[in-house]
């Protein structure tokens, strides 16, 4: 019983992940690169909390400005993909280029402030 | 110990006070001669030049040192081949011979024929000064070294016209004849150079040209320079930086010239003697020269001076311008020339003594002093009449041949400052404590200043103080010292210092504390009484505690004024300060490297994660323009973002802020422009796609 519902439970799980990828895999890839680049930005900051429990934080500045930047990005590459996504009805008539345009500028300030707290 | 200290600082008011008055010139002595030995040093036994060699040789000379030898062979092979050498200038032959008149090289005749022929020439045609000063001066010495030689000039006549013929009317000489500035060292090259042609010349020149040239002397002599102390000197008056003379050595090329010319003309020269005498004073006025060219000068300038035909300086002198009556000292006085050799049979008398109260009035009477030909001084028993204190003694030289006086110059009077120190007497002390409305006395002590004093006397504040004595001099005048201090020393370290003051015949202070209790911070207790009485001629100078007082003084009010913090030590005010230690943050633990390496790493593992993922996205640039225009504005604005964050990173690393911010508007309206026309052309093409 317990190991058949055990089994039973796995298949589920295996199941719903494939359902869930191939639900994904109709994402076009724009939306696939972004979510990408947000991963890739998460990872690096994750990586730098990993580092900061190690060995303390102890220039601080250094560390958030490290972290920052990477949510930083990471938020505002979520905020490109709601934009750019077409199943968004409330950007319906915003271009993406304008939206890809928002986030280079909005990176711009972001990290000129990052460089500016980096010490 | 603390008197030790005071005799210490008496000492060196004494040393001051006589560096004060150093009108005492003393003849060249044996500091002299080590001096010269250190000066003059020849580096592995030859000079740099042969100019610096002749300056050191005839230094060594003049003062009697024998050190030839050592520098001999090197100094001898230079000065050979200098005068066999056919291009040597005539001022390099000129030091050659100089050099060789001292060590007597072994030069041959026929090598002086071949420069005298070379000079004869050179001085015919010279025009500039120097050129006839060194081509005759070697003459001359040629002269001097080989009388096989025929050195003699045909035109002496015509080569004293020239160079005469570049003095000024003020007994100055220019260089040449192109240059119109006019120099005293100048005039003392001319007169040497001149002497020089005197003494070669064939036939005898025209005396009245000599006559115009020693009138030229005297005016020369007009323009000299005096200090206060008698020494006289010349100085150029046009400062031209480049070829600047030192006092020292235009004084000392006019006494080369004037004791060369008066030594080959017949007849005196009425330079006055006092002059003389001040440009002796001012050799030895300067002491011991530093430095090998100035000692040179001094040096020999004085041995010019010492043989001289116009008037040969006498230099008073005195070992000790400080005579202590306790040790009988007796005043004593040197007559010698200023090299120091004996003077001729003369008498030294003390003419007036002024002392230093009163400028006028002489103390004393004319005296003689007596001479002792063995130590070669004259002597005098202090006179009776000169009590301790400061005086000018006036001494006169009085030449015994009256012939002598027409060789030496004695200067006239001669003003000395002389120290009397004594032992000075102390009387009649005696401390009172006074009740302070009668006046009745309530202790008396006797005190004898010259010993130990314990006293212990006890007072309140409705008393008085008073203490008293008498100086006298061993002549039994009453002495006024410089300094008579009274000071009263709380235990808590709080100094008061009282003037003692001079009433009548005795000197005495009366403290009243009454009207000192606010002074003395109402601090009761016990007083250290100490008493200082200096002065630089008492020989008994004391600083001394005389026992201690016990005050009795009212309760301080509210409103009294605190006593000071005890002063720190005056000395340590001088005194090396406390190191200071700087104590810097302590640097915070770092990690070890290699784990920094690593995360550095696994930081670009989610790069390459995302680059992989690109990749197999099938991520293309194929929606990148590919008309010309487009491309073009494709590439800037994605260079343009690369150039932002570059300057991002350089911020980081060194710009600041404003030139940052200055840079990124630049950029930012680049970057909008471009990225304005690339995007609205990938929105235009999108939007084309779609209605299509």
């Amino acid at each position: 019983m317990g190991k058949a519902s055990t089994s039973s439970t796995t298949k589920d799980a295996l199941v719903l992940f494939d359902s869930l990828r191939s639900a994904y895999s109709a994402t076009p890839t724009t939306l696939k690169i972004i979510d990408l680049y947000v991963g890739f930005a998460v990872f690096t900051a994750l990586i730098q909390v990993v580092y900061m429990a190690l060995v303390g934080s102890f220039p601080f500045n250094s560390f958030l400005s490290g972290v920052l930047s990477c949510t930083g990005t990471a938020v505002l590459a979520v905020c490109l993909r709601i934009q750019v996504n077409k199943e968004n009805k409330d950007f319906k008539d915003l271009p993406p280029e304008r939206a890809f345009a928002d986030f280079v500028l909005c990176n711009l300030v972001l990290h000129l402030v990052i460089m500016n707290f980096l010490g | 110990m603390a008197t030790r200290n005071l005799g210490g600082f008496l000492v060196l008011i004494l040393a001051i006070a006589i560096c004060e008055a150093a009108s005492v010139f003393q003849p060249i002595s044996d500091s002299h001669r080590s001096a010269g030995s250190e000066l003059f040093t020849a580096n592995d036994g030859s000079f740099g030049s042969l100019e610096e060699a002749y300056e050191a040789l005839r230094s060594f000379e003049i003062l009697g040192i024998d050190k030839k030898s050592d520098i001999r062979t090197a100094t001898c092979q230079s000065v050979v081949d200098k005068l066999g050498s056919s291009s040597s200038a005539p001022k390099d032959l000129f030091y050659a011979l100089k050099v060789n008149s001292i060590l007597k090289c072994k030069v041959n005749d026929k090598i002086f024929e071949g420069i005298a022929a070379r000079l004869k020439a050179i001085a015919n045609t010279a025009s500039s000064l120097l050129d006839f000063y060194h081509s005759i001066g070697s003459l001359v010495l040629i002269k001097d070294q080989s009388s096989e030689v025929d050195v003699l000039l045909a035109d002496a006549g015509g080569i004293f016209h020239s160079i005469k013929s570049l003095s000024q009317s003020d007994g100055r000489w220019r260089f040449s004849s192109d240059n119109p500035e006019s120099s005293t060292y100048a005039a003392g090259l001319a007169l040497e150079a001149l002497s020089g042609v005197v003494s070669l010349a064939s036939s005898e020149i025209d005396q009245s040209k000599i006559g115009t040239l020693k009138s030229d002397i005297l005016k020369l002599f007009d323009s000299v320079e005096k200090y206060d102390d008698g020494a006289m000197y010349f100085d150029e008056k046009v400062v031209d930086l480049r070829e600047r003379q030192s006092p020292l050595s235009t004084t000392a090329s006019v006494v080369r010239g004037l004791t060369a010319f008066a030594a080959v003309t017949s007849g005196n020269i009425k330079v006055p003697g006092d002059k003389i005498l001040g440009l002796a004073k001012f050799f030895l006025g300067i002491g011991i020269p530093g430095n090998a060219k100035d000692f040179f000068n001094q040096v020999d300038s004085l041995a010019s001076l010492e043989s001289n035909k116009v008037a040969i300086p006498l230099i008073l002198s005195l070992p000790a311008t400080v005579l202590s009556l306790t040790k009988k000292d007796r005043l004593q006085v040197k007559v010698n020339t200023v090299l120091g050799s004996s003077a001729p049979p003369l008498t030294v008398k003390l003419v007036r003594a002024l002392s230093s109260g009163s400028k006028v009035a002489s103390t004393i009477e004319s005296q003689e002093l007596k001479f002792d030909r063995e130590s070669e001084s004259h002597f005098l028993d202090v006179p009776k009449s000169v009590d301790v204190g400061n005086y000018i003694f006036v001494f006169e030289v009085v030449l015994h041949d009256s012939e002598d006086e027409k060789v030496y110059a004695t200067g006239g009077s001669t003003q000395v400052q002389i120290f009397v120190t004594g032992v000075i007497k102390i009387e009649n002390a005696e401390i009172v404590v006074l009740d302070s409305d009668v006046g009745s006395i309530e202790t008396q002590k006797k005190l004898d200043l010259a010993g130990e004093n314990s006293l212990a006397l006890s007072a309140n504040h409705l008393q008085k103080l008073r203490l008293s004595f008498q100086l006298t001099t061993p002549f039994g005048n009453a002495f006024k010292p410089h300094q008579v201090f009274l000071k009263l020393r709380h235990e808590t370290k709080v100094e008061h210092i009282f003037v003692v003051g001079k009433s009548g015949k005795k000197f005495e202070i009366i403290l009243d504390f009454l009207g000192l209790v606010e002074k003395f911070y109402y601090l009761s207790g016990s007083y250290d009484i100490q008493l200082t009485v200096g002065d630089a001629v008492m020989e008994n100078s004391f600083f001394r505690a005389i026992g201690y007082i016990d005050l009795d003084l009212p309760e301080a009010p509210e409103k009294a004024s605190r006593p000071p913090t005890p002063a720190i030590d005056p000395y340590s005010k001088y005194g090396p300060k406390a190191e200071i230690s700087h104590i810097f943050r302590v640097p915070e633990k770092r990690p070890s490297q290699e784990l920094s390496l690593i995360f550095l790493g696994l930081v670009f593992l989610p790069l390459i994660g995302f680059l992989v993922g690109l990749l197999r996205l099938g991520v293309n640039l194929k929606n990148f323009p590919t008309s010309a225009l487009p491309a073009t504005f494709g590439i800037l604005f994605h260079v343009g973002i690369a150039a932002v964050l570059l300057l991002y990173v350089l911020f980081w690393l060194k710009l600041d802020l404003f030139t940052t911010l200055k840079w990124v508007g630049l950029l930012g309206v680049f970057l909008l422009f471009v990225g304005h026309r690339i995007l609205s052309h990938q929105a235009s093409t999108s939007a084309k796609l779609k209605s299509a």
